[in-house]
């Protein structure tokens, strides 16, 4: 299975009945393919819509997050960047799923910028981290290899102590106070492989395998 | 009655060096046809306030690319290559603000309000230079209005007092900047007799001049 399946796939289990739910660009667009509709999950766009539905052909009057043309389910409403912020820092969204470069121990999130190679922007995302009441961190674990959840950030932070769950395709890993526990490991992937791929320590007490790899 | 203006007017309201606010998510909204009218004047040094720097063929990305902007104020410029581009060659200056953030100090702006408190961005290089307040045991970043001589806006569908409601996820910043500058021009797809008052958004006062065309 593609590995941002694995990780789309895994998230899609965390959302309960009638959450509403900001996803980022990449894979977390990715999560609405694989949610469960009897859990009737709502999804926010920080450009002003709540209810966005499945991409379309286009109009110009309907865009998602990432610019491209969507569709709005019954239910659903629009309103000013003012009014979708208000949504996001407000508490009202219950997960915001996005990317990251960097995840470390503390739970700090970088993911807007390398400095002297990438300025892409923070965009809606310090927003969303510190709104949403719960955080969680789609990524592939390593940069073709390079860990990509370290002990401190390197690079500058989009938000500090933020993120609450890391899901990538070796493993999901909780964020708490006192460091980050390996909660599941891909059955595809060993323990001591998962750590030699964390730069961070992982606290291991009890784990299971990968939830939704099955399906 | 609003007053309705042709494309060649828009000569009479922009000058070199001003600040203009351009409504609009990914283009999204933005008044291209009021964006082609400013690029057929040969005004240039203008500072502007919009949520990203659009594309490099659309939206107010066109502005960027022709090189008539010193200073772009957003959220996000990841999809117009030419802003990383003219930033390398020190002709552009850009300051990046969280999307949530932005929406608000146009807002504060227009608000009459001298700032907004918000966490966003605390811990981070947003931070930098900003005063921290303690409200009711929790930090928060003081961030500054934000208001602009010019507004263009987009998306939107007028009557014939000026009145204006929005399109889908047009709406975005385009409410919130028409209350935060001196100048206020909305570029219409359509004009009706009478807006239900129970759909204007923004009320005819905030709109001094009209523009019909585009979609």
């Amino acid at each position: 299975m593609d590995e941002k399946v694995i990780i789309a796939k895994r998230i899609a289990l965390e959302f309960k009945k009638g959450y509403l739910v900001n996803l980022g660009i990449g894979i977390p667009t990715m999560v609405a393919d694989y949610i469960d509709h009897d859990q009737e999950v709502v999804l926010q766009c920080e450009n002003g819509i709540i209810g966005i539905g499945p991409l379309s052909e286009c109009t110009t009057e309907l865009v998602n997050a990432g610019g491209l043309c969507a569709t709005i389910l019954p239910g659903g409403s629009f309103f000013d960047s003012a009014t979708s912020f208000s949504i996001i820092r407000g508490g009202h969204v219950d997960v915001t799923v996005l990317g990251a470069l960097e995840v470390d121990s503390d739970g700090s999130i970088a993911s807007w910028i390398i400095p002297g190679k990438k300025v892409p922007g923070m965009g809606g995302a310090m927003d969303l981290v510190v709104g949403a009441k719960r955080v969680i961190i789609a990524m592939t674990h390593t940069s073709k290899g390079t860990p990509k959840i370290l002990k401190k950030c390197t690079l500058p932070l989009t938000a500090y102590k933020q993120a609450n769950l890391i899901v990538t395709e070796m493993a999901v890993i909780e964020v708490l106070e006192d460091g980050l526990h390996l909660l599941e490991v891909n059955p595809e992937f060993t323990i001591d492989q998962v750590i030699q791929a964390t730069e961070a320590k992982l606290i291991i007490d009890n784990v299971i395998p990968m939830k939704g790899i099955e399906l | 009655m609003k007053e309705f203006i042709q494309s060649k007017d828009i000569a009479n309201y922009v000058k070199n060096g001003m600040s203009i606010m351009v409504g609009g998510f990914l283009s999204n909204g933005s008044p291209e046809n009021l964006i082609t009218a400013v690029l057929d004047t040969n005004v240039t040094d203008l500072t502007i306030i919009c949520n990203d720097g659009g594309y490099e063929d659309k939206g107010v990305g066109r502005l960027i690319s022709a090189g008539r902007v010193s200073t772009l104020i957003a959220s996000h410029i990841g999809t117009n290559p030419a802003v990383g581009r003219l930033m390398q060659e020190h002709k552009l200056l850009v300051r990046l603000v969280p999307q949530g953030t932005l929406a608000e100090q146009i807002r504060a702006a227009g608000a009459g309000l001298g700032g907004i408190l918000t966490p966003t961005g605390m811990k981070t290089v947003v931070a930098e230079g900003k005063q921290v307040i303690t409200v009711q045991g929790k930090d928060y970043l003081l961030e500054e209005p934000i208001k602009a001589d010019l507004a263009l806006l987009g998306g939107a569908i007028a009557d014939e007092y000026g009145n204006l409601r929005y399109r889908g996820t047009m709406r975005n910043f385009n409410p919130l900047m028409a209350m935060a500058c001196d100048t206020v021009i909305a570029e219409v797809s359509e004009v009706v007799k009478m807006l239900d008052p129970e759909m204007v958004v923004t009320a005819h006062p905030f709109v001094d001049y009209i523009l019909v065309g585009g979609k």
